[in-house]
């Protein structure tokens, strides 16, 4: 739509001149109120923490320097719970964006009925998480669950199989939800992307000769890739920040087993009242957020002036 | 609009239609399922073998569900919650995006840019901080500190779809009702707003859903029971030794049902505001 628009009305912005900062504060100030409560006063204040020693009932004790992040690096659990999150993060995106590649191409195409696949594709993006985690926490209960029930009757497995609770399959079971429900947002963007690349231009290929797969690599692919970028990066932040998938599932357990940085963040603070470290955590989870978002800024900058 | 040209039934056009079909069913099978199950017997979800469809369909778990657990309770503080914050980010977004829009003034990238940034920032990351802040403002356990947090992570989708918007209607026509001898205000409300309505009708969707959805905030903050919005409620039925899932899956087709059409309503317009110029 803003594009559509914008495109439509071909001349430049008509955009009054400049303003002081000063005149802008009664249009922006509220705004600007509302993030900094929201956002910036739970960064610096998660970031002042994370150097202070704090009682387990949450009072501040004194300034301790590194002593959190020395607690947190010196815990032997966090190990594993940082290369699964690798694992978490890049094959969650890796298989998001390697599914939804084809399906945009599929839904952009003219068929009878495309209204209404469009429309189940956006329900798992409109439910909440929660309850969508609980439904496949039910499909894939060992002895009541639809998936075992349909498995044995085709007789690919004679004992259930208890995927959730599996140290083999646990992790998995839980990655797949995650690309579940980031699949939509993905293929919508990507979809908006295709839709955006001017029908003549590939028209005329067609009529050149080209095939549908040269059409696809040279013309679409290439005009593809902002989307595809946006859609990456996008994705890489929300998967680094799920938590109700594994929250509901697991819990990450047993033990740590299915953690990930954020849940293993969270479950020191709030279950195990051990705050020192988990604030440190807290503040490296932030940090890698800040570097994915440095460059979602840099892919997005040239378009954003023009808004 | 790319499209098979072929008129008639080629292969490649009744493969197309199948495999939508199929993926169509894949998306929407989790849910077929929860309703499923929300109308089965308790008797029949622990039965040996399991069934795919029920045996009995017992409706009276839409009815049952409201006793069985404080289900009402829940979506008023879900209503509550996301009503407001829509309300809310309504408020702060218009003319943030307005003046966004319209002029240029110093400091309007860094603004631009905190926005942004902010959008990308879940409140997952940040719980500790916010637990803290609002625990600073005596405010834990409370709607209001639920709305505020609610209203400010889903304020940049707004601010970025309404300025696209806004800066799609041409500054001629607002400037044309001034001459006629509007004020700068009633400009804004009989010419540019109405022209905008799409643009508020999905802002307002997208936080209204997004408030309903959100899990991590409240599970944090909120400890009374009849304080806690459905998403976070509705965990209480697991844990239990033998859970409800009959009920559990009618509350959630409760909870699901009207936000998905929700959505389905403002599907055109979702991709904009969440990547709002970024996608070319």
């Amino acid at each position: 739509m803003l594009k559509k628009s914008s495109a439509k009305n071909p001349k430049k912005l008509k955009v009054s001149h400049n303003v002081s900062l000063l005149s802008a504060l009664p249009w922006i100030g509220p705004a600007l109120v509302l993030i900094i409560l929201v956002v910036i006063w739970p960064v610096i204040e998660l970031v002042r923490i994370s150097f202070t020693d704090i009682s387990a009932a949450g009072s501040l004790l004194d300034f301790n320097g590194l002593t959190n992040y020395r607690d947190l690096f010196a815990n032997p659990d966090l190990y594993p719970v940082a290369s699964r999150t690798l694992l978490w993060v890049f094959g969650i995106v890796f298989f998001t964006v390697l599914l939804s590649l084809p399906l945009a191409q599929l839904i952009n195409q003219n068929f009878p009925g495309r209204k209404y696949v469009r429309w189940a594709l956006i329900v798992p993006w409109a439910a909440s998480v929660v309850m969508t985690s609980m439904i496949w926490s039910w499909i894939l209960d060992a002895y009541s669950g639809e998936l075992n029930l349909t498995l044995t009757q085709l007789g690919l497995i004679s004992e259930p199989v208890d995927w959730i609770n599996n140290p083999g399959s646990s992790f998995y079971v839980l990655m797949w939800v995650a690309v579940f429900v980031s699949i939509p947002f993905t293929t919508f963007v990507l979809l908006a992307g295709l839709q955006s690349i001017p029908a003549d231009i590939v028209e005329a290929a067609s009529v050149d000769g080209a095939s549908h797969w040269k059409i696809y690599r040279q013309i679409k692919f290439p005009l593809l890739r902002n989307s595809l970028l946006i859609a990456t990066i996008i994705n890489l932040i929300n998967v680094f920040n799920s938590f109700p998938i594994i929250w509901i599932m697991t819990k990450g357990g047993p033990g740590y087993e299915t953690d990930t940085t954020t849940t293993f963040a969270y479950k020191l603070a709030f279950i195990e009242s051990n705050m020192g470290p988990s604030t440190a955590l807290g503040v490296m989870n932030f940090i890698i957020i800040m570097i994915i978002v440095a460059f979602y800024l840099r892919a997005t900058r040239a378009t954003r002036t023009e808004i | 609009m790319s499209s098979i040209r072929t008129k008639g039934f080629s292969i490649k056009k009744v493969s197309t239609i199948l495999g939508a079909y199929f993926i169509a069913w894949f998306f929407l099978y989790p849910y077929i399922n929860m309703f499923l199950t929300s109308v089965k017997s308790h008797d029949e979800l622990f039965a040996t073998p399991a069934t795919h469809f029920p045996q009995v369909w017992q409706w009276s778990n839409y009815i049952d569900v409201w006793e069985k657990a404080p289900i009402a309770g829940y979506l008023k503080s879900s209503l509550i919650v996301s009503i407001s914050a829509t309300v809310l980010v309504l408020i702060v977004s218009l003319p943030a995006a307005y003046f966004i829009a319209r002029y240029r003034f110093k400091m309007r990238g860094a603004f631009l840019l905190l926005v942004l940034a902010t959008q990308m920032f879940s409140p997952t990351a940040l719980i500790i901080g916010i637990f803290r802040e609002v625990d600073f403002f005596n405010l834990l356990d409370s709607y209001l500190a639920l709305i505020i947090l609610n209203a400010g992570f889903n304020l940049a989708f707004s601010i970025w779809l309404l300025s696209g918007f806004f800066s799609s209607i041409p500054v001629e026509i607002e400037e044309a009702a001034l001459i006629d001898g509007c004020s700068r205000i009633q400009a804004l409300r009989r010419v540019t707003l109405p022209i905008a309505l799409p643009g508020l009708v999905t802002a307002v969707i997208f936080t209204f859903v997004a408030a309903w959805n959100e899990f991590t905030i409240a599970l944090t903050i909120i400890s009374s029971v009849e304080k806690k919005p459905i998403p976070v409620g509705i965990t209480q039925f697991i844990g239990q030794y033998d859970i409800a899932w009959e009920y559990l899956f009618s509350a959630t087709m409760i909870a699901i049902v009207p936000v998905v059409i929700l959505f389905i309503m403002i599907e055109k317009y979702l991709v904009g505001g969440l990547t709002a110029g970024s996608v070319k």
